[in-house]
């Protein structure tokens, strides 16, 4: 890890980086959860006693009905968030219709903003005056009242919530096709039915296996929609937050905490097993998918992408007007008193100064040591064992849904015996949980990028006698700069919008906005809780639009080498 | 491949050597930081103090002005929840307190604390000028109160008016069966004004029909809340239109331009006293003391009368704040707040059984 490593040295300085890096990931991701998981086991005081925890949490009517309402609102969610993604997916990999780019977008918006949003917006459209439930204060014919607060508004924001995942996941699995199977489904004189039966859907059962475990997880961990929406209906997450932060019963929120860690272990275990069977699917013979001509399809498709766009645009929309609204809904004059937090529960404006550098913060020492890692592993040629195990550990936060990882933290960091306990209760531990709450994605994002490096680099370099280290900054980083950026967009925008492991860890004088909106919330200031998610996002687009503009100009400049390159031969 | 442990092992040693790096650091820090309290003490108003509170958040703003005038280096670090979360905070750090001073929290929670042995007997300067209903009576006090607040119901006039229902004005009121879904309280068990109104409840109607008639009132509840502020905003807006909440709350609401009028129920208020203690633990804070001297003063009385028509300091000749139109003591059922800080437990636990399943997450 010195600055220069000469070549012959190079084993040596590859041997230091990955026990460094095994060694930072066994304390950031192993050690906590040990420590996590001991706990359900022991009661208050520290004494073990075995399946006690589980005994009293399902013996508890009110704690074991939240497990129960948690399996019906996420097998909901995925239900209708997989079969909308799928046919938004299809619309835009395999229909001729127009503003594909536009509807992607659009799919998209939803992960710039926090969980609560979408609870937010639901309540002010369908909530008892909500625009659609009051038919727009009576200016329409009609109302509808959907009877929010409970299992339907969860499942609506988990919907929306989800949606966007569900549809990258089947995009990417809809995009690659054998077309050839196509036409021999034509030449056999098989009807669209049965194209659809064998060909299309075999060739993305392991998208759509995949998209299904995700949206399943992630709806069945998320803290924030329940908490807006969520009414009389309890749910395993908030259950672990009433436990841990109402009253404070830390063994009960481990043993709930294990129970939320169960649905994402599955998920993470039949990922693994997909990943491997998907890459032989597509084959170097394979035909691009043709889209043909259809009139019909094309209707249709728009139909489905003009209503699922519709929908999202319309929440957020609701949640912008809701913000500038003087007093909801009795005096509709155009108001900006929601946008100074000043006389509000949590903290005036300062929350969001201060989640702006932690996600600044988690961004860029995030992608630096997730591609760090990612490079170790990928590339140095020492202790194969040590290097499966670094990339376990790697994907392994993959499977730990945010609360846990908060949970975890508390017990591993808040015990004074830990020598790492300074951490607790600074900005510090906001951001270590942070990079490893996001590590796998930027993890994975990383070896790809680098996976594309021709290795003759590496032995070019080394036959001349070029250091590790140069290679690295002259070769490495500038090639993989697209995914470098896209690796600090997606850290910035998640760590902006996390609730789940922060809301343990924050501490008092240092509240980040998107805690700051639970707290609004909580206190029933919902109107400047719906202007601190307005500039969640809006700060949100910035990064993604940033960082478009330099992936743009980086593209331009490399094209431009090329061309140059192109001339001189 | 054969010898892939000893990196592992190689990778534990050093979390090992890294622990051993980290543990010095500490232990020094620790010696500076017992060499900084002692400095603090002879040179007094210069530290940080941590104080746990469960006043509004609207409100600390401008109580805190006062105090930062007068010890201009003093931090204040406010940690501000519900009164159940405090409380539950509070008893969950009894081995390891976090905070020095509690301020402006429920008296039956400082009770609870003094139970447990948490609290550090101390009289601030100016308590004789305490009405003695407000503080503990002891010599030296564990708690001394600033103000009180009560259950108030905040109405949606707009809202009834469209359903043609009657302004609800008295308890039994609200169990009639025509408000059923329209009615908001908060949880008792996170908020000091659900306490409190359950209190006044059992206090006017005896426990067994204080269950019976809690039991009628949760068929009319649509949920119960987290906070105790969350129902008044919840009636300002028509989501719900009656909201049970406390009467500075309420109040503000209606101030604030909602079409709200404030019912406190003709029965009687349940009530409590927000009050001051000073946490026991090694190094009590010469600051934290000077807090508690100065939360007693004149000049926060006045802030708090902004708010409170009832204050611990009796403000001769101050105005009622604006919306309080009875006598605001009257108003005040009669309640031991020791018996109450004695049986939160079994409220909590009573309630809890009978209606969680309707209650808000948290």
């Amino acid at each position: 890890m010195n600055g220069v490593v000469t070549a012959p040295k190079g084993k040596a300085g590859q041997k230091w980086l990955m026990v460094l890096v095994v060694a930072g990931l066994s304390a950031s991701v192993l050690l906590p959860l040990i420590q996590l998981f001991s706990k359900a086991f022991y009661d208050k005081n520290g004494l073990f006693v075995g399946w006690d925890n589980f005994i009293t949490y399902f013996s508890t009517p009110a704690l074991s009905q939240s497990l129960h309402n948690t399996l019906y609102i996420s097998s909901m969610t995925t239900a209708i968030a997989v079969s909308l993604a799928f046919l938004f997916a299809y619309a835009l990999t395999r229909s001729g219709i127009r503003g594909k780019g536009f509807y992607r977008a659009v799919a998209l918006l939803p992960l710039f903003a926090p969980t609560m949003m979408h609870g937010i917006a639901l309540t002010y459209l369908f909530g008892n005056q909500g625009l659609v439930t009051t038919g727009i204060f009576g200016l329409l014919p009609f109302q509808w009242d959907v009877d929010l607060y409970g299992p339907v508004g969860i499942v609506l924001a988990e919907i929306v919530y989800v949606f966007p995942q569900a549809y990258l996941i089947l995009a990417v699995s809809l995009a690659f096709a054998d077309y050839q199977l196509y036409e021999a489904a034509d030449t056999l004189g098989a009807g669209h039915v049965r194209k659809l039966m064998t060909v299309t859907l075999p060739g993305v059962k392991y998208g759509i296996v995949s998209a299904c475990f995700v949206c399943f997880t992630l709806s069945f961990t998320d803290f924030g929609a329940p908490k807006v929406v969520g009414g009389q209906f309890s749910v395993l997450a908030t259950d672990i937050y009433k436990q841990v932060i109402g009253q404070q019963n830390m063994t009960m929120g481990a043993t709930v905490g294990l129970l939320l860690i169960i649905p994402a272990l599955v998920a993470f275990i039949v990922d693994r097993i997909v990943e491997r069977k998907q890459h032989a699917a597509v084959t170097a013979k394979s035909k691009e998918y043709r889209i043909k001509a259809n009139g019909w399809r094309d209707l249709f498709y728009t139909v489905v992408c003009l209503g699922v766009s519709g929908f999202l645009l319309l929440l957020m929309a609701t949640v912008v007007l809701a913000s500038f609204i003087q007093v909801w809904p009795y005096n509709l004059d155009f108001s900006l008193v929601h946008y100074d937090f000043s006389n509000v529960a949590g903290e005036g404006i300062e929350p969001l100064w201060n989640s702006i550098v932690v996600a600044v913060l988690t961004a860029v020492i995030g992608t630096c040591v997730t591609f760090v890692a990612a490079y170790a592993i990928e590339k140095s040629q020492v202790w194969k064992g040590l290097r499966q195990a670094g990339y376990f550990l790697s994907i392994l936060p993959l499977a730990l849904p945010g609360l846990v990882i908060g949970l975890a933290y508390i017990f591993f960091f808040n015990n004074p015996a830990n020598p790492l306990h300074g951490l607790y209760g600074s900005l510090w531990i906001l951001i270590l949980a942070n990079v490893i709450h996001f590590f796998a994605v930027g993890f994975i994002t990383a070896t790809t990028a680098l996976k594309k490096l021709d290795p003759e680099f590496e032995q070019a370099a080394e036959s001349m006698g070029i250091g590790q280290m140069k290679l690295f900054w002259r070769v490495t980083v500038p090639v993989c700069m697209p995914a470098i950026i896209e690796m600090l967009v997606y850290f910035f925008i998640n760590a902006m919008v996390t609730i789940s492991a922060v809301v343990f860890l924050y501490a008092a004088d240092f509240k980040l906005a998107s805690v700051s909106i639970v707290n609004m919330d909580d206190a029933g200031d919902i109107a400047p809780a719906a202007a601190m998610s307005v500039l969640i996002v809006v700060l949100n687009i910035i990064a993604r639009a940033g960082a478009e503009w330099i992936s743009a100009r980086l593209r331009k400049r490399t094209a431009r080498t090329e061309q140059e390159k192109g001339q001189v031969a | 491949m054969r010898k892939w442990h000893y990196p592992l092992l190689a990778s534990f040693l050093s979390i090992a050597f890294l622990a051993g790096c980290g543990q010095a650091p500490q232990s020094q820090a620790n010696t500076q930081g017992a060499g900084a309290s002692q400095a603090g003490q002879q040179q007094a108003a210069s530290g940080a103090i941590t104080v746990y509170t469960a006043l509004e958040d609207d409100q600390i703003k401008t109580y805190l002005e006062s105090f930062k005038a007068k010890y201009p280096d003093v931090k204040v670090n406010i940690v501000r929840d519900s009164t159940g979360i405090i409380t539950a905070k509070l008893l969950a750090e009894k081995d390891n307190p976090q905070a020095d001073v509690v301020w402006g929290t429920a008296a039956t929670s400082l009770l609870v604390l003094e139970q447990q042995g948490m609290l550090e007997g101390y009289s601030p300067k100016g308590i004789e000028r305490v009405s003695p209903e407000f503080k503990d009576t002891k010599e030296p006090a564990s708690w001394v109160g600033i103000d009180a607040w009560e259950t108030a119901i905040a109405v949606n006039t707009k809202e009834l008016e469209k359903r043609n229902l009657p302004i609800p004005r008295t308890y039994e009121d609200l169990i009639k069966p025509e408000y059923k879904g329209l009615i908001v309280m908060p949880n008792p068990a996170s908020s000091g004004t659900g306490l409190l109104t359950v209190n006044g409840i059992m206090q006017l109607k005896g426990e067994q029909e204080g269950w019976a008639y809690l039991d009628k009132l949760h068929e009319n509840m649509a949920i119960y809340t987290h906070s105790g502020s969350k129902p008044a905003k919840m009636a300002a807006s028509g989501e719900y239109p009656i909201g049970i909440s406390f009467g500075y709350r309420s109040i503000t609401e209606k101030k604030k331009g909602a079409p709200v009028e404030v019912v406190f129920p003709t029965e009687g208020s349940g009530w409590d006293v927000e009050a001051n203690g000073l946490i026991k633990k090694a190094q009590i804070k010469p600051e934290a003391k000077l807090f508690l001297d100065w939360a007693i003063t004149d000049e926060a009385m006045k802030a708090y009368n902004q708010n409170y028509a009832i204050v611990s300091v009796k403000q001769d000749g101050a105005p009622l704040p604006e919306g309080y139109s009875v006598d605001p003591i009257s108003q005040l059922v009669k309640l031991d707040l020791k018996k109450a800080a004695e049986n939160r437990d079994k409220v909590l636990a009573e309630w809890e059984k009978r209606y969680a399943t309707k209650s808000e997450p948290k």
